[in-house]
């Protein structure tokens, strides 16, 4: 199927590059079709899935999709709604039917005010991108305590790894509780010592978000802060 | 360049603009800064030189020197101005005081209005502003330094910079200038030959279709000149084009090595 294969899985293209000359594959995400044929329409990385061409971004604003977990601030509250910043172009609207608690109207900011941080889901998002978040589901709530850094949207796979192992070896290491939202927000909560080692390796994840054996690297890095082992004593060590 | 420069021109600059008795290309076809009709001046990309900006460049095209710096897209304001369809392209182009010889006065005039206008509106070509509705995209360039054909650097810089802040895009725009310069059409005309030539073209190409997305023209040509210059260009641009992806590509070389998992990660955020 795959003419110009080269094992070409892992070619970064730049917006106007030749993707698909033939009509074999489909456009994906970050493509578009001119003629007939596939191009890329942003710097990214070219991955072809399912007979689908797509381009996975090196970089970029999140803009936000149905489903994903975000991190979220208030910035502003309403009588019957909370406007949350998800760190994209567009705010999200949450209304208080989308709330695990029984909110009377007018009473919206006993519950959560201006500079919240809280755990949201992306409930919709029309064609105008006007979206609209839930918290009504296992596990979304309001975050107290704790801390917030922020990264690159796409760079959010890489702090997670795969099948989570970056992440889960973070939170072991360092004994700490993280959240990773979708739109590149990270909640941090332990002691402050291993919060600050622990985003100092996010942050050492991000940029070097592109490079080899990354994991093993952070292990290192990691290991070499966190010379007092928590009490725990986890078996990372 | 080497001491080609300035030999047995004779230059008697004195007349203010306007089409002189300047001698500005040798008999053997030798420019001011000894360069031939159809070459361009060293130009000299860099991508993601700024880093609190969303993407960024520097372009300098022999002594222009510009840098340009993307945002977005992000929520527009003012409102009344947000498309509820697309995403409406802000470009500011603004000269720096110390760009010019005489201190240029700061802030925006009518050059700088018109510069503005013009590339937003390449850009709303180029740019995929549809998916992005009722946001803006804001572009800044900032002439450092200016020796003609800024608006060209600028063009070539700001492309640059929102391919490099990830914006998607149809393609890369190159832009050059073509002009004519004692009855002879040259490409990427500098100060003297912009000042004391008889006229100037800036021209931006989407570079695989042909397609124009900005052509001015100041001064006088014969059809014939005109159909040169256009031809001029276009190659040009194309070099230019080259140089661009090579910026970019560089940027992103680290990335090569990239190896393992990219592949979408599960989407829930899993507690400690």
């Amino acid at each position: 199927m795959n003419k110009e294969g080269l094992g070409s899985s892992r070619e970064i293209v730049l917006p106007g590059d030749l993707l698909d000359s033939g009509g074999r594959m489909k456009a994906g995400s970050g493509t578009y079709v001119q003629d007939g044929r596939v191009y890329a329409a942003q710097v990214g990385i070219k991955s072809v899935k399912s007979n689908f061409v797509n381009v996975i971004p090196l970089g970029g604003r999140y803009i936000p999709s149905p489903g994903d977990s975000v991190i979220g601030k208030v910035v502003d509250i309403g009588p019957s709604n909370w406007l949350v910043d998800i760190n994209s172009p567009y705010p999200a609207p949450l209304h208080v039917n989308e709330v695990p608690w029984r909110v009377d109207f007018g009473d919206t900011a006993r519950f959560m005010n201006v500079g919240d941080t809280l755990l949201a889901k992306i409930l919709m998002v029309d064609e105008t991108k006007r979206v609209q978040v839930t918290m009504k589901e296992q596990g979304l709530r309001k975050l107290q305590g704790g801390q917030v850094v922020e990264i690159s949207y796409s760079k959010v796979p890489r702090v997670i790894g795969k099948g989570g192992s970056m992440i889960q070896m973070i939170k072991n290491m360092t004994n700490t509780r993280i959240f990773v939202g979708q739109n590149g927000r990270i909640w941090l909560d332990g002691d402050i010592e291993n919060i600050v080692f622990a985003i100092r390796a996010i942050k050492m994840i991000e940029e070097n978000a592109q490079t080899m054996r990354l994991t093993e690297r952070v292990k290192e890095y990691l290991e070499s802060v966190c010379k007092p082992a928590p009490a725990e004593g986890s078996e990372s060590r | 360049m080497q001491a080609r420069t300035g030999r047995g021109f004779g230059i008697k600059v004195m007349t203010m603009g306007g089409n002189s008795n300047v001698k500005l290309i040798s008999d053997d076809g030798i420019r001011v800064d000894g360069r031939k009709v159809d070459e361009l001046r060293p130009i000299r990309i860099e991508a993601g030189v700024l880093k609190r900006a969303d993407g960024s460049a520097y372009v300098e095209f022999g002594k222009n020197k510009v840098l340009a710096a993307v945002y977005g897209p992000r929520e527009c304001h003012p409102r009344h101005m947000q498309n509820p369809a697309k995403a409406i392209i802000q470009c500011k182009y603004n000269m720096i005081a110390f760009s010019v010889n005489d201190r240029k006065r700061p802030g925006p005039d009518r050059r700088s209005v018109e510069i503005s206008k013009i590339i937003s509106e390449a850009f709303e070509y180029v740019v995929f502003t549809e998916n992005f509705p009722r946001t803006s995209i804001d572009v800044y360039i900032e002439v450092l330094q200016a020796n003609a054909g800024t608006r060209c650097a600028g063009l070539t810089a700001a492309s640059v910079a929102l391919a490099d802040a990830g914006i998607p895009m149809k393609d890369l725009v190159p832009a050059v200038a073509v002009g004519k310069v004692n009855d002879q059409v040259v490409l990427d005309l500098q100060k003297e030959e912009d000042n004391f030539g008889q006229a100037d073209l800036p021209i931006a190409i989407i570079p695989r279709t042909g397609e124009v997305l900005l052509l001015q023209m100041d001064g006088h040509m014969t059809r014939a000149e005109f159909d040169q210059a256009i031809e001029m260009g276009v190659g040009a641009c194309k070099r230019i084009y080259d140089l661009q992806k090579d910026a970019l590509a560089r940027r992103y070389s680290v990335e090569k090595s990239e190896e393992d998992q990219l592949e979408e990660a599960p989407a829930e955020t899993q507690e400690g």
